[in-house]
């Protein structure tokens, strides 16, 4: 099959960025779309030319490398699927598809379609743990968890940390992010004790990034690739709000 | 010939009992007092469960710890992939679990070809693990009570693993990585993500720190410290097709060899049973379908070779469960060894279904029948879905399609019991070590060996190494070694990047790949091993002739990352087939074909082989040396594996 492709190409954080035309004239449904891409920079570099940049690792929907807006959807066009899994055959012969990176002023430009996403992990150092030291926990089955709080935490927690819900977001607010670590942590007996610091530090430290706040547009929950549910926010906002009463 | 030297590492495995050694251990191991812990610098390279449960530990204890990875957020480390489970010898189904029944399998599932006291080791921490990772947060699967609950996995008899639906490894790294991000809160880690070691630093023989690139800027930086601790993860894209995730490599582990440290059997390679096969010359990896399937998918293809009716069209008379016919006591859920190497041979008579013939099936409807799809979708639901998404096909109709495919790398960089390599203050943790999974590795072991060696081991033993260096002369970056080693890295880049020739990186990754596949893959044998090694030289320096890379060194480049990491492989492929000829015996993944029983099971040589063989670098134009760790088995007694 034949695939049009419109690029992001950016040199650098200070340079200014244009989509380029591409077209793949043998593209096989079969291939996953970051396949493509590799074909892609096959091609480009036997031209003798630079090939696209892109995150990627696991190509398994897991570790939330990859990050690509497709036609304006961020991961694509299929729910609940990370880009890495979506495959050739979603799309028809001579369809054009415009790639471009996450758009957010808290994730800078690095090159094409990277960008740098650390702002993740510097709102889960302000808190999204439960401070226990190595060796000193007592047995695992001292303390009992009722199966819905444990699978309601699960559902939380598997969040893959690509930043899609940002990107997807009007305001670019990493909401729905921090809600899933706060909200995994506060069905969970072992997260009580920290339960205000932390959701007061990691909201601050996300503000702080400069990511925006929500106005419930619920874009992040179409696009997230591990189906977190915006109840995440709600909760979020309800444990800040009496994080504060009771610090107070 | 090759030369050898036999007996000569010293594993540094304690005296006395099996169950005693590492609590004796612990009891004579000296400690650094809490002041003098904050003069010490530690490097973890690598932030997997390994690295992340060091960094996370080290830095709680006290020592400055600075962490590197080649990807964007310690998160994303490739443990992320692991969906079956961890094992532990909890004994909460109260199903006779114990410590010495979960040493047992361990041993006697890596073929008799690890050491007895580090899988006792591991086995006895095990628990430990859990505790903590709940105590983290790490949602586990609950029963109704709100207690832990198990599964059986991999085969084993009793019900041990722990697991966390089909996310186990993602929910256990990010236990980790949020102990880490503690630490890096407390000022206690400092971070350094798209860093990529390429060379270790040694001053009077001990590693003193490490030279990376900086993968965003192109810039060689110099990092300094006490000790250096390896945790970067298996080497298994040497083969080019597998389940590892793209970016993993062996460069950290095969620079550290080139500076002096020995990489023990490298040729031992894990070839899991169930992946989804190859679709197409573009493919870019495979994906793991998980061991747990096993449990209820019965394993098949058609009686006669070319049969190519669509699978639910071929009636039962017609169809070969050559697992069930060969190994009636485990049937589906013989050892990944032995399953792989089973698929291999009914493909390679011709048997092979799907478009290329390089498959077999994998099939529910009899479990869908007993139990019923409500049940089938809660226990495999994630899995299925996954399925779907790559093939397009839906396997509660028709049969999954699976092959064998590179998926784990037992062999590793040599360690003794306190995990050092032979090189005084490199240690090295998890996969990237050879030490705990023998020739075979069990299923839910390795996460448990990735936690162990980082939350329990480690901060033990390498605590002994630093109060004997308490008071040796601090190295600044500025010392000559770094100056030399900064230099040849830099060379090393630039010589790549002036070829400028015709084939592309991976061009040459796939052929490579395809050498290896075929010759030191699933089935061995001296004749294709030598061509192999040969084939391999010729290839490398085709490379270092002709490779493409474009751009340039000083910005992001992947291509450029990408090369470097196929250079190594250019060399370890060659090693690892080296080993592959040098040991004449068949073990666990190792299968040589001159050395089988009349029906094609593995035959091991204990007379020759009950030992390690590590290798040593003498130079690039000549032959590496063997030296051999002899595996004395004290409390076991090596039978020859049965699965019948
Ligand atoms: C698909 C899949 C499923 C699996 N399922 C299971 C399972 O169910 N149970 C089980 O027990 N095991 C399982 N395994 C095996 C297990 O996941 C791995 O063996 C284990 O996670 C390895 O952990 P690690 O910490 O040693 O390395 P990794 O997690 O591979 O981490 C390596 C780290 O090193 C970094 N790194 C590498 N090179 C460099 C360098 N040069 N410079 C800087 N950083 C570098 C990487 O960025 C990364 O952070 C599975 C493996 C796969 C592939
Ligand atoms: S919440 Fe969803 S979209 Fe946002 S980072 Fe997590 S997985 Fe990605
Ligand atoms: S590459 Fe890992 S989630 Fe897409």
């Amino acid at each position: 099959m034949t695939i049009h492709l419109k690029i992001w190409r950016q040199k650098d954080k200070n340079s200014p960025g244009k989509l380029v035309d591409y077209t793949v004239d043998d593209a096989n449904p079969d291939m996953s779309f970051l396949e493509l891409l590799d074909w892609l920079n096959e091609r480009l570099m036997n031209e003798g030319r630079e090939p696209v940049e892109f995150d990627h690792d696991c190509r398994e929907g897991i570790c939330g490398s990859c990050n690509l807006v497709l036609n304006g959807m961020a991961h694509g066009p299929m729910q609940g699927t990370a880009v890495c899994q979506l495959h050739m055959r979603k799309y028809k012969d001579g369809d054009t598809i415009v790639v471009e990176p996450w758009r957010a002023k808290a994730f800078p430009m690095i090159k094409d379609l990277v960008v740098d996403r650390s702002a993740f992990d510097r709102i889960m150092a302000a808190g999204g743990y439960i401070s226990v030291n190595t060796g000193a926990p007592a047995d695992a089955n001292a303390i009992p968890v009722d199966k819905y709080n444990a699978d309601q935490a699960f559902d939380y927690a598997a969040c893959i940390g690509c930043g899609a819900c940002v990107a997807a977001c009007p305001n670019s607010s990493a909401s729905l992010f921090t809600g899933a670590k706060i909200s995994q942590l506060a069905h969970l007996p072992q997260g009580d004790p920290e339960r205000n610091r932390r959701v007061v530090n990691m909201v601050d430290q996300m503000a702080e990034e400069g990511f925006g706040d929500c106005s419930n547009y619920a874009e992040c929950e179409a696009v997230c690739p591990a189906e977190i549910s915006i109840t995440s926010i709600a909760k979020m906002r309800r444990e800040y709000f009496n994080a504060l009463s009771e610090i107070e | 010939m090759t030369a050898s030297k036999n007996g000569t590492l010293n594993s540094k495995v304690p005296e006395g009992n099996l169950q005693d050694k590492w609590d004796n251990h612990k009891n004579n191991l000296r400690l650094v007092n809490p002041a003098n812990k904050r003069k010490f610098t530690v490097l973890v390279v690598g932030t997997g469960l390994a690295g992340a449960s060091a960094a996370a530990s080290l830095a709680e204890l006290g020592y400055n710890v600075k962490a590197f990875t080649i990807l964007d957020s310690p998160r994303r480390a490739h443990s992320i992939a692991a969906q079956g489970g961890i094992n532990a010898a909890k004994n909460y189904p109260n199903d006779g679990d114990t410590v010495w029944r979960l040493f047992h399998d361990t041993i006697k599932g890596g073929d008799y070809r690890s050491r007895e006291a580090n899988v006792y080791r591991l086995a006895q921490v095990s628990n430990s693990i859990i505790d903590q990772c709940v105590a983290q947060g790490v949602p586990f699967a609950r029963e109704y009570g709100g207690l832990l609950d198990n599964r059986s996995f991999g085969g084993a008899q009793v019900s041990r693993t722990f697991y966390a639906r089909g996310q186990t490894g993602q929910q256990l790294l990010l236990g980790a990585y949020s102990a880490m991000m503690r630490q890096v809160h407390t000022g206690k880690i400092e971070l350094f993500p798209r860093r990529e070691m390429l060379d270790l630093v040694k001053v009077d023989g001990k590693a003193r720190g490490l030279v990376a690139r900086n993968l965003t800027t192109g810039e060689i930086e110099r990092y300094a410290g006490d000790a250096v601790l390896l945790c970067t993860g298996g080497y298994g894209n040497v083969y080019y097709l597998s389940t590892m995730a793209k970016n993993c490599n062996a460069t950290a582990v095969w620079r550290c060899y080139k500076r002096g440290a020995q990489f023990g059997n490298p040729s031992f390679t894990q070839i899991h049973p169930t992946c989804i096969p190859v679709s197409g010359k573009y493919q870019s990896k495979l994906t793991l379908m998980s061991e747990s399937l096993r449990n209820d998918g019965r394993v098949w293809v058609p009686k006669k070779k070319g049969d190519n009716r669509p699978p639910n069209e071929i009636p039962e008379e017609d169809r070969d469960y050559y697992l069930e016919r060969r190994y009636p006591s485990f049937g589906n859920l013989a050892p990944r060894d032995v399953s792989s190497r089973s698929a291999k041979y009914v493909c390679d008579e011709g048997r092979g279904v799907g478009k290329t013939g390089l498959a077999v099936y994998m099939d529910f409807a009899d479990s869908i029948k007993r139990l019923g799809v409500d049940a089938i979708k809660a226990k495999y639901g994630n899995l299925f879905a996954m399925y779907e998404k790559i093939t397009a096909e839906n396997p509660y109709e028709v049969p999954m399609r699976i092959f064998p495919a590179v998926h784990f790398t037992m062999g590793g960089l040599w360690v003794d019991y306190n995990l050092s390599s032979n090189i005084p203050g490199l240690y090295v943790l998890g996969e990237a070590n050879f030490a705990d999974h023998g020739g075979n590795r069990l299923g839910a072991s390795a996460l448990m060996q990735g936690l162990a060696d980082g939350y329990f081991v480690v901060p033990y033993t390498l605590s002994d190494y630093l109060a004997e260096n308490l008071h040796s002369k601090k190295i600044g970056t500025d010392h000559e070694a770094f100056e030399k080693t900064e230099k040849e890295t830099m060379e090393r880049i630039n010589k790549l990047l002036s070829v400028k020739g015709k084939k592309t990186v991976l061009d040459f990754h796939r052929e490579l790949g395809e050498l290896m596949w075929d010759n030191v893959g699933m089935s061995r044998n001296r004749k294709n091993l030598e061509m192999a090694i040969k084939k391999i030289g010729e290839l490398r320096d085709e490379f270092w002739k002709d490779v493409n890379i474009p751009g340039e060194n000083n910005t992001l480049n992947k291509y450029l990352e990408y090369a470097l990491r196929v250079a190594d492989y250019m060399e370890l492929g060659e090693l690892m087939a080296r080993d592959a000829l040098d040991r004449e015996e068949s073990c666990g993944g190792h299968f040589r074909e001159e050395h089988q029983t009349e029906d094609g099971e593995a035959v091991r040589d204990d007379e020759k082989f009950s030992n390690v063989s590590s290798w040593e670098y003498k130079g690039d134009d000549k032959e590496p040396v063997k030296h051999t760790e002899d595996l004395n088995f004290e409390f076991v007694t090596p039978t020859q594996r049965s699965y019948k």
